[in-house]
């Protein structure tokens, strides 16, 4: 009896640090929230500095989160979604769920950014990645009259697959076409997801694959292993931008914008580049790790605004499938 | 008493009739050629098939709405007449209770059961350490300690040597007459009507004829069982 | 006799309503169905080709290794039996993987070729989503035909001796007649698990040619947002299922399994050298087809084995719960519905997309509870879902053999309702319903299920965790995770089939 009393005073004491707590929900993508991810760290980090609770949600990838915020609409308990990229961002934003940052941090991005609902907190350049010693075909054109194999995602299921196809859009426009039908001999295969493109690259299933310029970062820093390097092309390289934005609907409102800060901040973006492999949004104090250094810097940064993405995407995906059947 | 009364039953095409009684106590040997109805009309008496007509009664009462539980009969089939998953004597148990454990005074019926068709000791076996005269006296056991009025025999002895069936068939007609049972019993093997049977029931062409004694039937058989005896 | 009607019936309606009611809390979301385009139609062609080729294959190349399983005793059979029991039970990705490491431009067929100075494989295309389906589904197939050889009575092997029959007569007179009952569920089976493939129709496919229903699912509903879309291919691929079992369900029951795997029957029709050489032949090629990529995995696996970090024991822990949650759920569920239509109501359940079905559960769950803390327990409902038609092909075919031999015994004493379950049902079921809680068990371990939407940080499954490896670079350890969850899941199958097989006489 004595000990149910205590594990009542128990559970009501808790129940009261909770009240005065606040707490912050944020859904991103489930990657970032796995042991190998950013997430914990950046959990410990803002709760040292926001006296909250912070509660990831994972929910599958970028596309599914966008799909997990729909089903919930207005009901939904997320304060903050982080992890949808500008092929996203529209459609994001169409739903009307989305609130004003009011931010306007410095950000270190190729290019200018002028999103009122979303803020970017890491970005990269797709790039096929290949063995150091594979000799890589420098543009589109040179890929598509080579031999090299490739390894794809496909873009109805995969960020970067959708990433890749915006890519030959951008740089080619009309003429894409003429580029995925002279790819469609190099294609090897068309994975779900990154994760089993990479995989089956790194088993020597084709000579590149689809990737970022910062993937050999990671086989260096973490593995010691130089061998990895990413192919510049000529015709530049289209960017993924990886963005957050505040619920209209949240019940933390200063929170959620403390949070978007913080998002910006040194504490945040130092744990990007060795967690997530991408570039930080804003540059860190003590500046990139030692390694990335090495990695390509495209002379040109491609990226259509999210109302061009959305607009080119049916037709830029017909594109890819006609060219691809063949 | 056993009565049939206006009795049709069948299935598809054929069709069996019978309209008789058996005077309780009588071992009465169902005979006739294969196909003629002689399990359908066993079917009939132990609830597993419904008549389309008529009714079966016992000592007046009408069985035709019972399950087959719920009747006074006990039955020994031609096989699958023991689980196999289960010892002689749980087999046996079978006839008092479906549960598991069993009330010493229980235990001891059975164990009294199988005294009686000669198999004291064997109670710990399974069916598959048995020979099939054994099987068949486990099952006869359970049947005795079923303790119903009527019991029917589908040729559950058609596997064993005329010697081994012989002695089986003894035993059953011992124990049924000491327990004043009455039994059906279906037979290819005119020799076995004679060796226990007080009556033959000829089945045949999809009629089942009233009891007949045994002696006298075959002392002057009519056309159909001289038929079947060629 | 048998199951009370009421508790069958609740049952069927609980699997029904399991899937018919997420199905229509995505349409009442969607605010209706949208019509299907014709890529849609393009999608369901291919669906139906890579099915029914998989099925047909599967089913034709498992009749010679049941046989040679059927007729030779040798060292290690029984082991072989359940090794082949492995691919079935694997997860998509890890299979693939396996199967590359062997098929794959750089596997080692490849490189022996090269070596011999020919071109190296190409396994991306129909054939290689062909090829992956029937090295999951073949050793089933094998399992469900061979069932059928060791119900043949032994008797007519000698009877078939004594008249001096050629082996082609015995096959004509005795096994085809068996092969034509037993094949028709086989191939349905097969068939509709085939039918919703995604991942592996998807990465061998080789393009945008291979577009299953699943991946148009996808699409609709990630890439378009149209849920009544999704909602109506998944219905498609549901009638499909249904067409099929149904028109499978008219055919005969396939035979029980009699006396067991463990017994082979003699055969004087098969004491040929030549025909010797046949099955031993049949039997490494089957073996080496299964096993070699098992053996890659294994190989691939153990590096990372001394790399993983500790989450993915932790993880290994939770796969473990979901398997056996799974497996109560399955067994409890198969045994009211071990009847014709439980299995068609079963096999159709199969085919609704688990996208579409997540998505529905997480529409009705969400206001109730919040999604991440009910994550395991709708994984292990989904898991014993789909591996419902698999624990029925194996229990039915029993529980209606016991019926038929035991039904009017059981009657004449009474042994009804409960009294015919505990007495006479499960003791006489014990080996299939181990062999079925074995698969499942496997099956549940290694599936993602629907856990997307659902995902709990906290709590990540094996298979979600071994994701998060490859997903993070860390491919290495990913091959470790595999590594343990294809030993988990294999011991799992083991430790239930051999449960079943102890102490019964």
């Amino acid at each position: 009896m004595r000990s149910l009393l205590i594990a009542a005073g128990l559970v009501t004491g808790a129940a009261a640090a909770q009240a005065q707590t606040p707490e912050l929900t944020v859904y991103t993508y489930d990657s970032f929230v796995s042991d190998w991810g950013p997430g914990p760290q950046i959990e410990s980090a803002f709760e040292e500095v926001c006296g909250c609770d912070l509660t990831f949600v994972a929910a599958g990838d970028g596309a599914a989160l966008l799909s997990r915020i729909r089903l919930e609409g207005e009901s939904t308990e997320a304060d903050i979604v982080l992890g949808l990229d500008t092929n996203l961002t529209h459609a994001a934003r169409e739903t009307g769920l989305f609130a004003g940052h009011g931010l306007s941090p410095e950000l270190d991005l190729p290019v200018a950014w002028e999103d009122p609902h979303f803020l970017p907190f890491d970005w990269g350049y797709f790039a096929f990645v290949h063995d150091a010693d594979f000799d890589a075909p420098g543009s589109f054109t040179e890929l598509a009259e080579s031999d090299a194999s490739i390894l794809i995602q496909d873009p109805r299921s995969s960020t970067p697959g959708l990433g890749l196809v915006m890519w030959v859009k951008a740089a080619y426009g009309d003429e894409a076409q003429a580029i995925w039908d002279g790819l469609a001999d190099n294609v090897v295969t068309v994975t779900p997801g990154w994760s089993e493109a990479y995989g089956l690259f790194l088993e020597g299933e084709a000579d590149m694959v689809l990737s970022y310029t910062t993937s050999p970062a990671y086989h260096l820093i973490a593995e010691d292993d130089p061998t990895k390097a990413a192919a510049p092309f000529e015709e530049g390289h289209y960017m993924q931008v990886e963005v957050a934005g505040m619920l209209e609907g949240t019940e933390e409102p200063e929170l959620a914008r403390q949070f978007l800060e913080f998002m910006t901040g040194p504490a945040f973006q130092s744990v990007i580049p060795t967690t997530n492999w991408m570039y930080p949004a804003v540059t860190p104090p003590e500046g990139l790790p030692e390694g990335f250094e090495t990695l390509i810097t495209p002379d040109e940064a491609l990226l259509f605004t999210p109302a061009e993405a959305a607009e080119i995407r049916d037709a830029a995906l017909e594109e890819w499938r006609v060219g691809l059947s063949r | 008493m056993l009565e049939l009364e206006a009795l049709s039953a069948g299935h598809g095409d054929f069709r069996l009739t019978a309209d008789w009684t058996l005077a309780p106590g009588r071992i009465a040997a169902v005979l006739g050629p294969s196909g003629g109805g002689k399990s359908t009309l066993l079917d009939v008496v132990a609830g597993f098939l419904a008549p389309e007509a008529g009714r079966v009664l016992w000592q007046g009462r009408d069985l035709t709405p019972l399950a087959p539980g719920a009747r006074p009969v006990a039955m020994l089939f031609q096989d699958n007449n023991l689980f196999p998953h289960l010892t002689a004597a749980e087999n046996v148990a079978l006839a008092l209770t479906p549960k598991r454990r069993l009330t010493p005074e229980q235990r001891e019926r059975v164990e009294a059961a199988l005294d009686r068709v000669g198999l004291s000791g064997f109670g710990a076996r399974r069916p598959a350490q048995l020979s099939g005269g054994q099987q068949g006296r486990v099952a006869l056991a359970r049947a005795l300690l079923q303790r119903k009025p009527l019991l029917l025999l589908d040729e559950p002895f058609s596997a064993l040597g005329p010697a081994q069936r012989g002695e089986m068939l003894d035993l059953v007609a011992e124990l049924a007459r000491a327990e004043g049972a009455t039994v059906l019993m279906v037979t290819h093997a005119p020799e076995d009507a004679r060796r226990v049977a007080d009556a033959v029931v000829l089945v045949a062409e999809g009629r089942a004829a009233a009891p007949a004694p045994t002696e006298a039937l075959f002392a002057n058989p009519p056309p159909a069982l001289r038929a079947y005896l060629g | 006799m048998g199951m009370p009607a009421l508790l069958s019936r609740l049952a069927g309606a609980l699997v029904a309503l399991a899937v018919l009611l997420p199905l229509a809390a995505v349409f009442w979301r969607a605010g209706g169905a949208s019509a299907l385009g014709p890529a849609d139609w393009a999608a369901v062609r291919f669906s139906l080709t890579q099915a029914s080729l998989s099925a047909l294959l599967s089913v034709a190349l498992a009749v010679p290794a049941a046989r040679a399983l059927a007729r030779r005793q040798f060292p290690g059979r029984s082991l072989l039996v359940t090794l082949l029991g492995a691919p079935f039970i694997l997860p998509v990705v890890v299979a693939v993987f396996g199967l590359l490491a062997v098929f794959g431009q750089n596997g080692i067929a490849s490189r022996a070729l090269v070596l011999l100075g020919f071109e190296p494989l190409s396994i991306y295309g129909l054939h290689g989503v062909v090829l992956a389906h029937v090295f999951f589904n073949l050793p089933l197939a094998t399992r469900l035909i061979l069932q059928g050889w060791l119900a043949i009575p032994a008797e007519r092997f000698r009877l078939a001796a004594t008249l001096g029959l050629p082996p082609g007569a015995v096959f004509r007179l005795l096994e085809v007649p068996m092969l034509l009952r037993a094949a028709p569920g086989a191939l349905v089976v097969i068939f509709v698990i085939c039918l919703s493939s995604f991942a592996v129709a998807l990465t061998l496919g080789g393009g945008p040619r291979a577009t299953t229903v699943e991946l148009a699912i996808y699409q609709a509903f990630r890439f378009e947002f149209d849920l009544g879309r999704a909602a109506l291919l998944s219905v498609v691929q549901l009638l499909l299922a249904a067409g099929a079992a149904a028109l499978a369900a008219r055919l005969a029951l396939p035979p029980a399994m009699g006396a067991g795997l463990d017994r082979v029957t003699p055969r004087w029709d098969a004491a040929r050298a030549a025909l010797r050489a046949q099955d031993a032949a049949w039997l490494t090629l089957v073996a080496a087809f299964l096993l070699v990529p098992l053996a890659m995995i294994v190989a691939r696996g153990v590096p990372g084995l001394f790399e993983m970090p500790a989450q993915v024991w932790r993880a290994a822990g939770y796969s473990l719960a979901v398997a056996l949650g799974s497996t109560v759920l399955t067994v409890a569920l198969a045994l009211p519905l071990a009847s014709r239509g439980g299995e068609v109501l079963a096999v159709s359940a199969i085919a609704v997309s688990p996208l579409v079905l997540g998505t529905g559960l997480f529409l009705i769950l969400r206001p109730v509870a919040s999604p991440g803390d009910v994550a395991l327990p709708v994984t292990a409902a989904v898991n014993a879902l789909m591996a419902l038609p698999f624990a029925l092909r194996v229990i039915r075919p029993e529980l209606e053999a016991v019926r038929s031999d035991y039904g009017r015994l059981c009657l004449s004493l009474g042994l009804t309702g409960r009294w015919f379950w505990t007495r006479v049902a499960l003791p006489r079921l014990r080996r299939p319903l181990g062999f079925a809680a074995g698969l499942t068990a496997a099956l549940s371990a290694g599936d993602l299920g629907v856990i997307a939407l659902f995902a709990d940080p906290e709590r990540a499954t094996l298979p979600l965790q071994m994701y998060r490896l490859m997903g993070a670079y860390r491919m290495e350890a990913a091959a470790g995770a595999a590594l343990l969850l294809l030993a988990m899941s294999l011991a799992l199958f083991w430790a239930f089939d051999r449960g079943g097989r102890v102490a019964r006489t």
